[in-house]
């Protein structure tokens, strides 16, 4: 059975259809994982019995005449959504030993629906990184070069989606950590506005940045997803109250008569050529399909990554305060004193990049700079929100790459912070502005895949989701597996 | 002037009181507020800060904090912050305490106390602000370890910051007894400090006379009583007069008010002191409060003290002490209203029932460690007295002891009265008997008096009182007693 090869709604069909059940198609991704997960070290805990009790209670649901479209699909989990008695360790030593006693909203809401989880996915440490390399538990690799990267931070939801070790993943994005290792891996991955589904149980990174989402094959996927995920929240004061549509139906809104703006700010100087031609050309489809194409500029775009990582520093600060070695996570051997158990847990039990964030966001927090960097970093994160809202005006979407180059080397970046950080140089305007964004592959530079990023106004990921799906309905390029996962 | 302030200084006080919010679940999250819980039995993940969980604020404590701003005449911000204030310490548990920073809820407000030469002075309130309280560490019973209590992480509070506006110890002290009676009048603190319900931290400076700059301050952490901020201001005021008359320096510092040797020592200084790193929390959105929120909690504002206390001088012809007195707390001046209503009109009677509420009352109250609320001898009982006493049926001194009875045993004044047979002798006759009775028992005394010694007046007027059981009448005992004595 080639059961992987189908996207999120081909495999919900198959159940409705009762082609097989809930528990054969947990086991087909179990047996996937367990073949593959060994080079690709895409997940970082397996909970195969987890599955398919979840399966059977699926089967048993649909039996009794209780499904809905999603019962019986499998997904995995980023492991920084909080999971009820299963690991949750952000890829980091300091949760090495972690097991929340609660599940986050997300999953909460995601096993209402009757999906199946496979386990937890590998991810950057914290969330902090765009290779995956900063994991405590070592690099993803990417499945269509085993020596380049997936990206990150969801660079194990990324990887596991792109090779069919499940058919779907979530993600968090606080810079870009969903659309661009999708983007990286040749996958759908959408970010949705800031508030739209709840942070309630997410580890936070960056809190005014993070919002969860999810990564598939296809954007139809995608809109499965998220109307699952989606949703005010009691416990989240920063989620919002407000109706959520109906994803699935409004996706066969047609192009034509849609306005897109192209940022001419994305198109400079820093995108590779091979990677700039692969996005004109989409572009151009969209533009055959109907949609008006118009350039449209956001001056200042550029002040993104120097805004973020002041703003996201800042906050992650302050957030992994928490994790001192007193009540969970990692706490050093034999204590003599507080400042020993503080400065050995974290010394001990954070890697190199969060130590770094922690180190610079302590810093533009300090009294004496607070004014130069925190404060300033606000004043130009208004700008570019009124940058967006501008654009918005006159647009209704708007088109870009969503990352300069394809995937590179391992350890290409590693030692070059500064370079690592322009890759999210794309995606991070988005989250400042709190807007909704979406990655789709749009072709191949050699065998590695590049990533389509539309942007849309709060709130408008109806739209967003039915461009890429008309998009994807005259291209292939999301269909396309990596031949050793194929 | 105060005691400890040396001819030609001037003491410059601010206070920052914490009021406990008596909400019933936390400001953040659902967990209880009880006080005196198994430890960690009241803290649930939020307030434990684990990983993934976020704030929701309590509207309730948001309400209370509103009510205070009007109270005390204050703006109530439309819109105001939450900011993170962060620094380490195993009691804290996120890391960071999430309080109010540059845009509190209350702004501008101002109590009047009396101060020290009589006048009536205005003490400004700069801010008060929401925030969460932290847990507490735990030493004892614990070798070579600390435990730690979150019970208390997250309970909300009310930091109220005065400006420095009081000039002594006693002002700071009439300042923040004022703040307890209000606060506790608005029903939004508990105002128990021995729970740590309400607390007070006392910024002190001191500077020479007719200076108009402020000298440095010292922070005292730790004062949890109305006589230990006496005490401790007073510590301080010294000590800083000292320093600064030997040629020294006051060095700005945290100081802790130990009340076992009365001193404040140092706690920590500038230098050490942690960099907050405060900005706004951004899990919290900015607290929206509309003027629909503001009208409504108008609404449910009772009469104030200080309103209060001028009512019961004006109608009950109180003076302002006594009135200040009675209305020191809602419960005691309700109290007193009820004897009142039931004693009937008069300023006499108002006066007799504010003697009573305000003496045997209050001291059986102290002697039993009860509040008026739990008063053994309710207000229509201890009218029941007062009228008895109006009524000539038994005299002032015997009443005192009816009271006791009344308290020890539960029972009406009448009650008591008939079953100890107290009723007061009127009947000259009976009392003519009793001291007829007193001087034949007493020739040698009766000799001496009529020879001249006058002072035994005294003597007789005791035999005869014992022998009626003090139960006569005292005016007609004098008067048939001197009348007697004299008749040779």
């Amino acid at each position: 059975m080639t059961l992987h090869t189908r996207s999120v709604a081909e495999l919900a069909a198959g159940l409705a259809h009762k082609e097989f059940s809930a528990v054969e198609l947990a086991e087909h991704f179990l047996a996937r994982i367990d073949a593959a997960n060994g080079a690709l070290n895409a997940f970082v805990t397996v909970t195969a019995e987890r599955a398919l009790a979840q399966a059977r209670r699926a089967d048993a649901a649909r039996a009794a005449g209780r499904a809905g479209p999603l019962t019986g699909v499998p997904i995995a989990h980023k492991d920084l959504f909080c999971t009820d008695g299963v690991r949750t360790s952000c890829g980091s030593r300091m949760l090495d030993n972690f097991v929340a006693p609660y599940d986050a909203t997300v999953v909460e809401r995601l096993d209402a629906a009757g999906t199946v989880s496979l386990g937890k996915t590998n991810m950057d440490e914290f969330a902090m990184g765009s290779s995956n390399e900063t994991s405590y538990y070592g690099p993803v690799r990417n499945p269509w070069d085993p020596r380049c990267v997936p990206g990150g931070s969801s660079g194990g939801s990324a990887a596991a989606v792109a090779a069919r070790l499940a058919p779907a993943a979530t993600g968090t994005d606080t810079g870009g950590s969903i659309r661009q290792p999708a983007a990286l891996v040749g996958v759908s991955g959408i970010k949705p506005t800031y508030g739209r589904v709840s942070r309630y149980g997410l580890v936070a990174f960056a809190s005014s940045l993070d919002q969860a989402g999810v990564l598939a094959p296809a954007a139809a996927d995608c809109a499965l997803l998220l109307a699952a995920m989606a949703g005010f929240d009691p416990r989240d004061s920063t989620s919002v109250d407000r109706p959520v549509p109906d994803y699935v139906a409004e996706l066969g809104a047609p192009l034509r008569g849609v306005r897109i703006g192209v940022l001419e700010e994305f198109l400079g100087p820093g995108l590779e050529a091979a990677t700039g031609a692969l996005v004109t050309a989409a572009i151009a489809e969209l533009g055959r399909q109907g949609a008006e194409v118009v350039a449209v500029s956001c001056p200042n775009l550029p002040l993104s990554v120097p805004t973020y990582y002041v703003v996201a520093p800042a906050e992650c600060s302050s957030n992994l305060s928490r994790f001192d070695g007193v009540r969970f996570g990692h706490r050093c051997r034999e204590p003599r004193d507080l400042t020993d158990l503080y400065t050995r847990s974290r010394g001990e039990g954070f890697g190199p990049e969060v130590k770094r964030r922690i180190m610079t966001g302590t810093y533009v927090l300090s009294a004496g700079y607070f004014d130069a960097y925190y404060l300033k970093a606000q004043k130009v994160r208004t700008l570019i929100s009124d940058d967006f809202k501008r654009a918005f005006g006159r647009v209704d979407l708007l088109v870009g790459p969503t990352s300069p180059t394809p995937a590179f080397a391992i350890g290409a970046k590693v030692d070059d912070p500064i370079t690592m950080y322009l890759n999210d140089i794309y995606t991070i305007g988005a989250n400042l502005a709190g807007l909704p964004a979406m990655s789709v592959p749009c072709g191949f530079v050699g065998q590695l895949p590049v990533g389509l990023q539309l942007i849309a106004p709060h709130f408008g990921e109806s739209r967003l989701l039915a461009a890429a799906h008309a998009y994807q309905l005259a291209t292939d390029f999301h269909r396309r597996l990596p031949a050793a996962y194929a | 002037m105060s005691p400890s302030v040396r001819e030609g200084w001037e003491v410059v006080i601010g206070l920052e009181i914490h009021a406990q919010l008596a909400t019933a679940s936390k400001i953040f999250s659902g967990s209880a507020t009880a006080y005196g819980a198994a430890p960690n039995s009241q803290a649930g993940l939020v307030d434990l800060g684990y990983p993934g969980t976020l704030p929701v604020l309590n509207q309730a404590a948001v309400r209370m904090a509103v009510k205070f701003g009007l109270a005390t005449g204050a703006r109530i911000a439309p819109r105001s912050i939450f900011a993170r204030k962060n620094y380490f310490y195993p009691d804290l548990p996120k890391g960071y305490q999430i309080s109010q920073y540059e845009r509190p809820v209350v702004e501008g407000g101002s109590l009047e106390i009396v101060a020290e030469d009589g006048s009536r002075k205005v003490i400004g309130i700069t801010r008060a602000h929401l925030e969460e309280d932290a847990g507490k560490s735990l030493h004892e019973g614990l070798p070579d370890a600390s435990g730690i209590d979150l019970n208390r992480a997250g309970t909300p509070l009310l930091e109220i910051v005065s400006e420095p506006d009081l000039r002594s110890a006693r002002e700071a002290v009439a300042y923040l007894k004022k703040v307890h009676t209000l606060v506790r009048y608005l029903e939004i603190c508990d105002g128990n400090m021995q729970e740590g319900s309400f607390r007070c931290d006392a910024n002190v400076s001191v500077r020479r006379q007719g200076a108009t700059e402020l000298g440095t301050r010292c922070e005292i952490k730790n004062v949890n009583s109305f006589r230990y901020v006496e005490k401790a201001i007073h510590f301080e005021v010294a000590r800083q007069i000292d320093v600064l008359e030997g040629g020294g320096k006051i060095v700005q510092e945290t100081r802790l008010y130990d009340s076992a040797r009365d001193e404040t020592r140092p706690m920590r200084s500038k230098e050490e002191a942690n960099d907050y790193r405060y900005f706004p929390d951004p899990d919290l959105l900015p607290l929206a409060i509309e003027p629909d929120l503001i009208e409504a909690v108008r609404a449910t504002l009772p009469e104030l003290p200080d309103e209060k206390a001028g009512r019961f001088a004006a109608a009950y012809g109180l003076s302002p002490y006594d009135a200040g007195v009675l209305t020191a707390s809602r419960e005691l001046a309700d109290y007193y209203e009820a004897v009142v209503a039931a004693v009937g009109a008069g300023t006499a009677a108002a006066k007799l029932a504010a003697n009573w509420v305000m003496g045997d009352l209050s001291a059986a109250l102290n002697r039993d460690g009860l509040d008026v609320a739990a008063a053994r001898v309710g207000a229509t009982g201890l009218a029941g007295l007062l009228r008895r006493i109006q009524d000539d049926t038994i005299s002032g001194k015997i009443a005192k002891e009816v009271f006791e009875l009344m308290w020890a045993e539960q029972r009406p004044a009448d009650a008591v009265i008939d079953a100890k047979g107290l009723r007061q002798i009127t009947d000259g006759a009976a009392i003519e008997a009793a001291i007829e009775a007193v001087m034949a028992a007493n020739p040698k005394q009766l000799a001496e008096y009529r020879a001249g010694k006058d002072k035994l007046f005294g003597f007789f007027v005791g035999q005869a009182m014992k022998a009626t059981h003090g139960k006569a009448n005292p005016a007609q005992l004098n008067e048939l007693l001197l009348k007697k004595l004299a008749a040779p």
